[in-house]
């Protein structure tokens, strides 16, 4: 187990450099971050000093090793567009990003499992057909256009849930919460939702046909033949077996769930930090591309890293497959 | 001769039991038909400003009580007939879609086809890189090189060339997934003997590879490519959406969803809702024909 884990962490690693090697490059050839610093008016002497003091006179090696000791300290720099550090900007909007993403997924994962589950099992009946031809339009549609059409449908012509926004927040610390107003429960209805709904679809049919497969297998038939109950088949024995695909595409639908949040964010001018990283990308603003970057890597390799060792705790073909691999 | 081979065929003998298959197939059709044709079909040229009159603007779709019969679907904010405006931006959304297919597929291919006939480190390297991008989603790693292009170039050099870095943004988020198919179909191809035989009579590994491994390894790939079509129509709306797609004055249906979206709360829904469906007609017809394709030419599901 203990190796799994190391060998996993050890894969991550070069990803991580790489990202990290990305993202240097780009504070290093795009832009002239002297020239935005210095403004119109200099002298060389100025220019020359502060070309030392950034170190750019330095090799490419040593700029690199500091720029990733600066980032794993949580150092960026300052935002070319805000002139504030780059950390305390993503800092204020990391939980706007973090509760979006969390009820999403939240909606992906609980309505995705139980309506897979149910077009699984009654896979005859109209609300089954009904469902999965949704779901072929919903893969369709792109998520932006989602979010559009419920604004317009909720917010315009219902006038039921804001358009924009998080509503009134509460601070805890230097978290700022949504969850505790009513206003602010209101707004995050919307977003999450449009920000699931590409997910849900996936996993309601992912669930859907591994149902199917596990419920033509011998065990199912012999789990029957045992005199088991519907819901022991079904939940005990089929949906349990169903569950390692499932994991896999969830965990990687969350760091979906991540990269989509910029689109959402855009559509209900959500303050966190897809709004953020957009902005910078329409004003070419590095220092905060490349911090986003390296934190989005940061989300994904981890999120990787924990589905690998779900799989691992799910799975016990898993560690029986090394065990004997060893044993020979 | 050839026509009657096509209809005497197996493939077309499954589109036609397909009824779904066959009304996509008109869909999309219509919509290719109608952006390529557009500067000699569309009623309106919405990009001469000299026709353009402001007296027309927010006009409601021709269905509506004061609506205009010579502009079905409305105008926007500036006077252009919708319909117009959608063609165009059909044009621009389809064409931005094909060329990022194209380039992720020769990218892919050829990049499959080395690791998987070269073998060793080279194919270590190369499916590692795979693999870490087939991490990210692919919307991110489009927004992440069109943002460095961005801020690599100056702002009017960027404005000229922004269509090829959309297309460019787009195609090079989607190759790992034809590099890795390529690759496991080279991978069985290579030890084949008409490729020892290509191998003892000294051909080249170039050769041998571009003339005799890749024409067998390609089947799979047009229906990774059709299915991709719809995947990078929608990433191209998403960035022209999000306003770091194609310029403003090459309006997509992304850019003129985003025109649209400004105008919805003053409830000129038709700006934004008319662009919207013509994209997900589009996509949707493209994906239940790439749907069908799979489906039709695997052998086993015959």
């Amino acid at each position: 187990m203990f190796a799994f884990i190391v060998s996993r962490v050890l894969q991550a690693v070069p990803v991580m450099l790489a990202v990290a090697l990305i993202s240097f490059a780009m504070f290093a050839y795009v832009g002239d971050p002297v020239a935005i610093m210095l403004g119109q008016d200099f002298t060389e002497a100025q220019r020359a000093a502060l070309v030392s003091d950034l170190g750019l006179d330095q090799p490419f090696f040593v700029q690199f090793l500091r720029f990733i000791g600066n980032a794993a300290q949580g150092e960026f720099g300052l935002s070319y567009r805000l002139s504030r550090p780059v950390a305390e900007l993503i800092g204020e909007r990391a939980p706007a990003t973090l509760e979006l993403a969390f009820c999403a997924a939240i909606i992906a994962l609980v309505a995705g499992v139980a309506m897979g589950v149910y077009t699984g099992l009654y896979r005859n009946s109209w609300l089954s057909r009904l469902l999965l031809t949704v779901s072929l339009i919903g893969v369709s549609l792109p998520p932006f256009l989602v979010g559009i059409l419920l604004i317009l449908v909720f917010s315009v012509w219902l006038g039921w849930l804001p358009s924009f926004g998080r509503g009134e927040v509460v601070q805890l610390g230097w978290w700022s919460t949504g969850f505790l107003t009513w206003s602010g429960i209101k707004a995050l209805i919307l977003p999450s939702v449009t920000l699931g709904l590409f997910q849900l679809t996936l996993i309601m049919r992912l669930v859907r046909a591994e149902m199917l497969e596990v419920l033509r297998t011998d065990y199912i038939k012999f789990a029957r033949a045992r005199g088991l109950g519907n819901r022991a088949v079904h939940f005990g024995h089929a949906l349990r077996n169903t569950l390692v695909p499932v994991i896999t595409i969830a965990g990687l639908q969350l760091g979906g769930i991540i990269a989509f949040a910029i689109v959402t964010e855009t559509v209900f001018q959500w303050p966190g930090m897809g709004l953020l990283f957009i902005q910078s990308v329409s004003a070419a603003d590095i220092p905060v591309m490349a911090a986003y970057l390296v934190l989005i890597a940061l989300v994904f390799v981890t999120i990787n890293l924990v589905v690998d060792l779900l799989y691992y705790a799910v799975d016990p073909r898993l560690r029986i497959g090394r065990a004997v691999a060893r044993g020979r | 001769m050839a026509l009657a081979r096509l209809l005497d065929s197996d493939l077309f003998w499954s589109f036609r039991r397909s009824p779904v298959t066959v009304l996509s197939a008109l869909v999309a059709l219509v919509c290719v038909l109608g952006a390529a044709l557009a500067p000699w079909i569309a009623p309106h040229n919405p990009f001469d400003l000299a026709s353009l009159n402001l007296g027309d603007a927010f006009k409601p779709p021709a269905w509506d009580e004061i609506g205009e019969a010579s502009y079905p679907l409305g105008t926007d904010d500036q006077g252009r007939d919708m319909l117009s405006a959608i063609m165009y931006g059909a044009r621009i959304s389809l064409l931005v879609g094909v060329c990022a297919v194209l380039f992720s597929t020769l990218l892919g291919v050829t990049i499959g086809l080395v690791a998987g006939y070269l073998g060793g480190s080279v194919d270590g390297l190369l499916m590692r890189i795979a693999d870490i991008q087939l991490t990210f989603p692919s919307i991110l790693i489009a927004l992440l090189v069109d943002g460095i292009v961005r801020a690599a170039l100056p702002r009017e050099a960027h404005d000229q060339i922004a269509l090829f870095v959309v297309i460019f943004a787009i195609g090079i988020s989607a190759w790992p997934q034809f590099a890795r198919t390529v690759r496991s179909s080279t991978l069985v191809e290579r030890n084949k003997e008409y490729v020892l035989a290509a191998r003892v009579i000294g051909l080249s590994p170039l050769h041998i590879m571009a003339t005799h491994v890749l024409p067998n390894v390609l089947g799979p790939v047009l229906v990774i490519a059709t299915l991709n079509l719809g995947n990078a129509i929608i990433t191209e709306a998403t960035l022209s959406f999000l306003g770091v797609g194609v310029p403003p004055t090459h309006p997509s249906l992304g850019t003129l969803i985003r025109i649209g979206n400004d105008f919805l709360f003053s409830g000129e829904w038709w700006i934004t809702i008319f662009p919207g469906a013509a994209l997900v007609a589009m996509v949707l017809s493209v994906n239940l024909l790439g749907d069908w394709l799979r489906d039709a030419l695997n052998p086993k599901l015959r």
